[in-house]
């Protein structure tokens, strides 16, 4: 995984979703989303940049990243695991799924895999519960999930 | 009498302005509701008010909770019950639940005995902390001049306050959620590493012992046992009118013999005066103003005007930090405690036959950034400080304590000469608009060649956060800029800046009143008509002088005469200037 660089490419995108909110300090949680968006994460030179162009302090910024889950300072995998651990998954199990992932793949939850492969975070219901326990891997959902079933899920994602 | 609103507070009936406060209302008839997060520079416009700590509930009948008296606002025919039983019980649960998570070290904490979160305790006459649960761990934050002790932290946020509304430094935010949530930098970087500035508004604001300065006290005591060492001691303008609130005495308190007195007993064996420095800084500042002015009345172009002050070491981080584009436009005086250092360190120390490596230079400060600026390289020769150690005001109020000395039975005592005579003008450097009064008593009469009328330039003092005035030298109007808290000086050099205002000179200090409202300062909880009281002192002392023009101090004269030669000449400019550094990489924001 390579080191995240702050150069014209990225500036570029950084500037267009500051302009689009008007530069303005106000909009700065509707900015950290669209970056995120573009970027897959924020890291500390992209929350110092957005600082700068909305005039405020990054101490702010970084403040507001680090108290909303949703924003993140670590890219995400390539494919994003999220296991559910909303009340019906956890109920039948997804704590167990859970620990299962993180024992596999050798992370705890937040992180991402050395080869920027998998990251693995937990969510609260996806609107399966009918298929409990659930986690999705990027844009796909698995149901009915048990511990002994994730290394068969993974080895799907081998050769990829 | 529309805007007026009627309630009854604790059995009294009053009568109170629209948009009051409960916590007002009950103030201005003496009752006292005790606050934790709230924080109100009066007459500054700041105001920490988050609503959190939940210690100043009280009860209003007709309303089923409790409500917060520093957010609520006085509704007609309110009835408030400020102690009552319900009332005492939920603020002892309120401290019980902040215990639980603050280490109870009290005994060796450095806000022991001035810590508002102790004195809460002891008034509510908790015996036992009932919630016992998961504690902070935090690694503590040691900068040059300020220590973070994030595991004390209660989240009233009042330093967040000071540092982004009052100082616009920004340098703190609320960080993370939940149990992790804290006030601290951005990435959680050290504060060193941050856009601090060090000017403590933070360990001023601080009601507990999350944040102090750096404690210098057994380094000095160390010197002073040492038998190799001569160890002098110059002291700042300001710390004679607050010193004597850390003994009990009244704010404004001028108490300059006893400090003397007591920097004797301490072991000092010279006590000398920061303000003789002072009358030297305007003798350079004073020259380098009228050179810039004379040159640009001539009409050269590439004089940068206004000049600016440059004594504040929190508003030279400041313009380091925030205008690099600027760099240029302050005087290049060094402030005072570096003027004393450097000709302790050379003109005095050669007199004395003392080597510079045998001299200990210590200084007396309302001030936290001053521990950083002696610490800068450029004031090193060889890796030796020109100012070994500097301490606050309350730093030296604890080592008076440590000896047991009663200060406020102490006789008076004169400085030690020749560095401890003064000026008039010297004194009020440390009030707001005081180091331009006496830079225009000098230069004044330097340049007009007339002696002044009157010395008191009472269109410079005052309290508002930004002045302006313009004084007339003889037919030419010059105009000045005056701002305290460096929020306030944001707005004035962005006016500069901009071309919107145009100044000859400006003074600049970063905290609020000017250094009587000094970060070093015996805390004021947010009693600012303390500060008042020390900047009406400093006032006071300055009347109180036989001389009152830096110009005219005798030592001042001889200096020049035996050792520096000109204001501004070759030897001065060695000694007594410096240069600035560009250190806008570590601002991203503002």
């Amino acid at each position: 995984m390579c080191k995240f660089e702050l150069n014209e490419h990225n500036k570029q995108i950084v500037t267009e979703v500051c302009e689009s909110y008007g530069n303005k300090a106000g909009n700065v949680i509707h900015v950290l989303h669209g970056v995120q968006g573009k970027l897959g994460y924020l890291p500390a030179e992209v929350q110092e940049f957005i600082a700068m162009q909305l005039h405020m302090p990054v101490s702010q910024v970084y403040g507001i990243v680090s108290f909303y889950s949703f924003f993140t300072m670590t890219p995400k995998g390539k494919y994003p695991i999220d296991v559910c651990l909303g009340t019906a998954c956890y109920v039948r199990g997804s704590d167990k799924v859970l620990e299962e992932f993180k024992r596999a793949l050798g992370i705890g939850e937040g992180q991402t895999t050395p080869d920027g492969k998998f990251s693995l975070n937990t969510l609260r219901c996806v609107g399966a519960c009918g298929l409990a326990p659930v986690a999705t891997i990027g844009e796909k959902v698995y149901g009915r999930l048990t511990p002994n079933m994730v290394a068969g899920v993974l080895a799907e994602y081998a050769n990829m | 009498m529309e805007n007026m609103i009627a309630l009854t507070i604790d059995d009294h009936f009053l009568q109170v302005p629209k948009g009051t406060t409960i916590l007002q209302a009950a103030k201005g008839i003496g009752i006292e509701i005790p606050t934790l997060c709230h924080y109100e520079l009066k007459g500054q416009g700041i105001e920490n008010k988050p609503g959190s700590c939940r210690v100043c509930v009280v009860e209003v009948e007709g309303s089923k909770n409790l409500v917060p008296a520093c957010y609520t606002q006085v509704s007609e025919g309110m009835v408030v019950h400020t102690h009552t039983l319900r009332v005492i019980m939920a603020r002892r649960t309120v401290v019980d639940l902040i215990l639980s998570d603050h280490p109870a070290d009290c005994l060796v904490c450095p806000q022991s005995g001035k810590c508002e979160l102790q004195k809460l305790a002891i008034d509510l006459g908790l015996r036992e902390i009932t919630y016992a649960g998961e504690m902070s761990t935090y690694k503590k934050d040691i900068s040059p001049a300020i220590i973070r002790d994030m595991n004390k932290c209660i989240m009233c946020r009042r330093c967040e306050t000071v540092c982004n509304q009052m100082q616009t430094v920004g340098a703190l935010s609320g960080i993370n959620r939940g149990f992790s949530a804290v006030v601290g930098t951005a990435f959680e970087q050290k504060l060193e590493d941050s856009t601090c500035v060090m000017c403590g508004q933070c360990v001023q604001a601080c009601p507990v012992g999350a944040l102090s300065e750096v404690d210098n006290t057994r380094d000095v005591m160390k010197a002073l046992n040492n038998p190799k060492k001569t160890v002098i001691v110059q002291t700042a303008p300001a710390v004679r009118v607050a010193l004597g609130e850390e003994f009990g005495m009244e704010p404004g308190s001028r108490v300059t013999g006893k400090m003397v007195t007591a920097l004797r007993k301490l072991g000092f064996d010279y006590v000398f005066d920061t303000d003789f420095a002072a009358d030297l800084t305007i003798m350079e500042e004073g020259t380098e103003m009228l050179d810039r002015l004379t040159r640009y009345m001539n009409g050269d172009k590439s004089v940068r005007l206004p000049i600016m002050t440059s004594c504040c070491p929190g508003w030279v981080n400041f313009f380091e930090t925030y205008y690099p584009d600027m760099l240029d436009v302050p005087s290049t005086a060094k402030s005072p405690m570096m003027m004393f250092g450097a000709i302790a360190k050379t003109y005095w120390a050669e007199k004395l036959g003392i080597s510079r490596e045998d001299l200990v230079v210590v200084s007396i400060m309302p001030c936290v950034a001053k521990k950083y600026e002696c610490q800068r390289d450029e004031f090193k020769v060889n890796g030796n400080p020109d100012v070994d150690y500097s301490l606050t005001t309350r730093e030296l109020a604890d080592m008076i304590r440590y000896l047991g000395i009663k200060f406020e039975n102490l006789s008076d005592s004169n400085f030690d000469r020749p560095l401890g005579e003064s000026t008039g003008a010297a004194a009020i450097f440390g009030a707001t608009g005081g180091v331009i009064e006496a830079a225009t008593r000098t230069a004044y009469e330097l340049y007009t060649k007339q002696t002044l009328a009157k010395v008191d330039f009472t269109e410079l003092r005052g309290l508002s956060g930004v002045r302006e005035a313009t004084v007339d030298f003889n037919g030419t109007p010059i105009h000045i800029g005056i701002a305290h808290g460096l929020g306030n000086a944001r707005k004035l050099l962005d006016k500069v800046r901009s071309g919107e205002a145009q100044f000859h000179a400006i003074e600049i200090m970063a905290c609020p009143g000017g250094c009587v409202g000094g970060a070093g300062q015996p805390y004021h909880h947010g009693d600012f008509s303390k500060v008042e009281k020390r900047l009406n002192a400093i006032y006071e002392e300055d009347a109180a002088m036989p001389l009152r023009k830096s110009h005219e101090n005798p030592y001042i004269q001889q200096l020049y005469k035996e050792f520096l030669g000109e204001p501004c000449g070759h030897k001065a400019h060695e000694l007594l200037h410096t240069h600035y550094f560009d250190k806008s990489e570590k601002n991203y924001g503002l």
